[in-house]
């Protein structure tokens, strides 16, 4: 059945593909997380009238995070090639696309962070610190878990961004299931592989949008 | 004790100046309930938040049991912190955390260790009247029921004050009762200052010893409630001395037993502390030739003893209503001839 409506289908080349993407994307989440809260936290921290006001500093941030962010990914991987090439030492394969893909979307998850810690209650930090908590406290016992269910929906957000870009990825040889459906589907006529690939992607992208509504839902005691 | 002097406070937004505490000075006693009243935007919010310098004091000083808040540095002050309670009028807890987590958080914040922390939560919850809701959410809390995790939070660390920001103002009547009575056997069983800001005359009246009237940024009024509640001073203490006695302002309603018959006075009495139990109206009618009317009367319990008002209408002849009237600021009850005969 399934080599009747996929005769052009090499099951064992598609998995494979698949593991790549999936590969792409868990590390990619995990690296946009990491920066993405970073950044998302110095922007919060250094705004006006803030923690840790400092003009100079959220300045800085928010043009790094906005000239991230307006730059075109495809062309974001042809400018990073030099620095894909000096970090992981190729510009091919699975490994290669994450700089630019940690690069492309961690900006826009940063200012999903920023707005996540905006909405904590005022008066819970204000709380926070009459009681004398340290700066650290505030972040780690207050910021992160107040705004924990908005950081999560929008890494789910995020990720399903990322899913996209690692096709497109893959089309200028970073593997995975762009690759797959450009190479042994496209441009050799083999229009079932890209339907199977198609198909495979908007699997992954359920699953994730599913998983991370649950984790939202299950942590949300408001 | 708690010492403020000549403290001010000036915001400085792009269009004006706003002086929002100005050169307030206050003594506050150990173990005494504080309060400050005023209408909307007479600087006591921002009074009691420079108390803990949650915003920092343009001038003037703050001395709670003689160190000085407003010469510490950042470190001291975040110390110090830990030992001033503070609630507030949304009750600023954490939804992440249960009951439990929530009272505990200042001890964590503290570095106390996680057996000692279970003990003292355990005692708080039952303190302010929480057993058995430890692991709610905020969330599943009725406002009374999140205001007690507020308190139970603000006590966590055996603050030497506790500092109140409207603190039953998003609560209803009964709730706010039980709010305050609360924090009544707090002060008594701790011996805990407290300072508590309100717009409600009525939170005055039934728990703080003493009281300041806030206006514009200064302190118009101030002293034992119930001399400020029988002797009001200023115009804004006058309203809500009213607020709270409807009688005060139903004045003019008396007005139609007022006759013209030179027979008759109509007569306001205040009745305070151990007059209020006092049978005066009998004693008179027994004891002089008068009849008495009674038009309105009711009486106002305070944490230093109650108050009463009471109109009354005299009727006799002229010489025995001076002698009556005579005997009764003698008893020493305060007495007002609203219409002279
Ligand atoms: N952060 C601020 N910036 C500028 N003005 C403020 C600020 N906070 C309060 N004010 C002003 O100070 C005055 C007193 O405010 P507040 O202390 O909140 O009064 P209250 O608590 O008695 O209602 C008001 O005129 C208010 O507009
Ligand atoms: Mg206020």
């Amino acid at each position: 059945m399934l080599s009747e409506w996929f005769p052009n289908v090499i099951p064992e080349d598609l998995w494979i593909a698949t593991q790549e993407t999936m590969y792409m994307t868990v590390v990619s989440v995990i690296g946009t997380l990491i920066l993405g809260v970073m950044l998302g936290l110095l922007l919060f921290l250094t705004d006006r009238g803030s923690l840790w006001e400092n003009r100079a500093v959220y300045g800085v941030t928010a043009i790094i995070v906005n000239v991230f962010r307006a730059i075109p990914f495809i062309i974001l991987i042809l400018l990073l090639f030099p620095f894909t090439d000096f970090l992981i030492g190729t510009i091919r394969g699975w490994k290669a696309a994450l700089p630019a893909l940690i690069a492309g979307t961690a900006p826009f998850y940063a200012r999903l962070v920023e707005i996540a810690f905006k909405e904590v209650d005022k008066g819970v930090i204000e709380a926070a610190k009459s009681m004398g908590a340290k700066a650290h406290t505030i972040i780690f016992k207050v910021l992160l878990p107040e705004s924990m269910p908005a950081l999560i929906s929008g890494l789910t957000v995020t990720a399903i961004a990322l899913i996209g870009y690692t096709a497109m990825a893959g089309v200028i040889g970073a593997g995975g299931l762009g690759n797959a459906a450009y190479l042994q589907g496209f441009q050799r006529n083999n229009f079932d592989v890209v339907v199977a690939c198609t198909i495979i992607i908007i699997i992954i992208v359920f699953i994730f949008q599913f998983i991370g509504d649950l984790i939202a839902k299950a942590i949300d005691k408001r | 004790m708690i010492q403020i002097k000549n403290l001010k406070k000036i915001y400085q937004t792009k269009k004006q100046k706003v002086q929002a505490v100005d050169d307030v000075s206050l003594t506050i006693n150990q173990g005494e309930i504080f309060g400050v009243i005023g209408y909307s935007g007479a600087g006591k919010s921002t009074f009691i938040r420079l108390i803990n310098r949650l915003e920092e004091p343009t001038s003037g000083s703050i001395e709670i049991h003689e160190k000085e808040i407003t010469k510490m540095s950042a470190n001291e002050l975040r110390l110090k912190r830990q030992k001033i309670g503070m609630i507030f009028q949304h009750f600023n807890l954490l939804w992440s955390r249960t009951v439990y987590d929530n009272i505990a958080f200042p001890l964590e914040i503290a570095g106390v260790a996680k057996s000692e922390i279970k003990e003292k939560v355990m005692e708080l919850i039952h303190l302010v009247g929480l057993s058995g809701k430890e692991n709610n959410y905020p969330s599943q809390l009725s406002g009374g029921q999140k205001q007690r995790v507020g308190i139970a939070r603000a006590l966590a660390n055996d603050p030497e004050v506790l500092l109140c920001d409207e603190a039953t103002s998003a609560l209803d009547p009964e709730t706010t009762d039980d709010i305050l009575d609360l924090l009544v056997s707090i002060n008594q069983k701790l011996n805990l200052t407290i300072i508590l800001i309100t717009h409600e005359m009525h939170v005055i009246q039934k728990i703080c010893h003493r009281v300041a009237v806030m206006e514009n940024g200064k302190v118009v009024e101030e002293g034992d409630v119930l001399d400020v509640f029988v002797r009001p001073q200023s115009k804004t203490t006058k309203r809500f001395v009213q607020q709270l006695n409807p009688l005060e302002h139903q004045q003019d309603k008396l007005a139609e037993f007022i006759n013209d018959r030179d027979d008759s006075e109509v007569i306001k009495l205040h009745f305070i502390g151990k007059n209020t139990k006092r049978a005066l109206i009998s004693e008179i009618a027994k004891k002089f030739d008068v009849e008495v009317n009674i038009l309105q009367g009711s009486i106002s319990p305070t944490q230093e003893g109650s108050y009463g008002t009471l109109f009354i209408e005299l009727n006799g002849a002229n010489d025995v209503l001076t002698k009556t009237i005579e005997y009764m600021k003698q008893a020493g009850v305060e007495v007002e001839v609203l219409k002279h005969a």
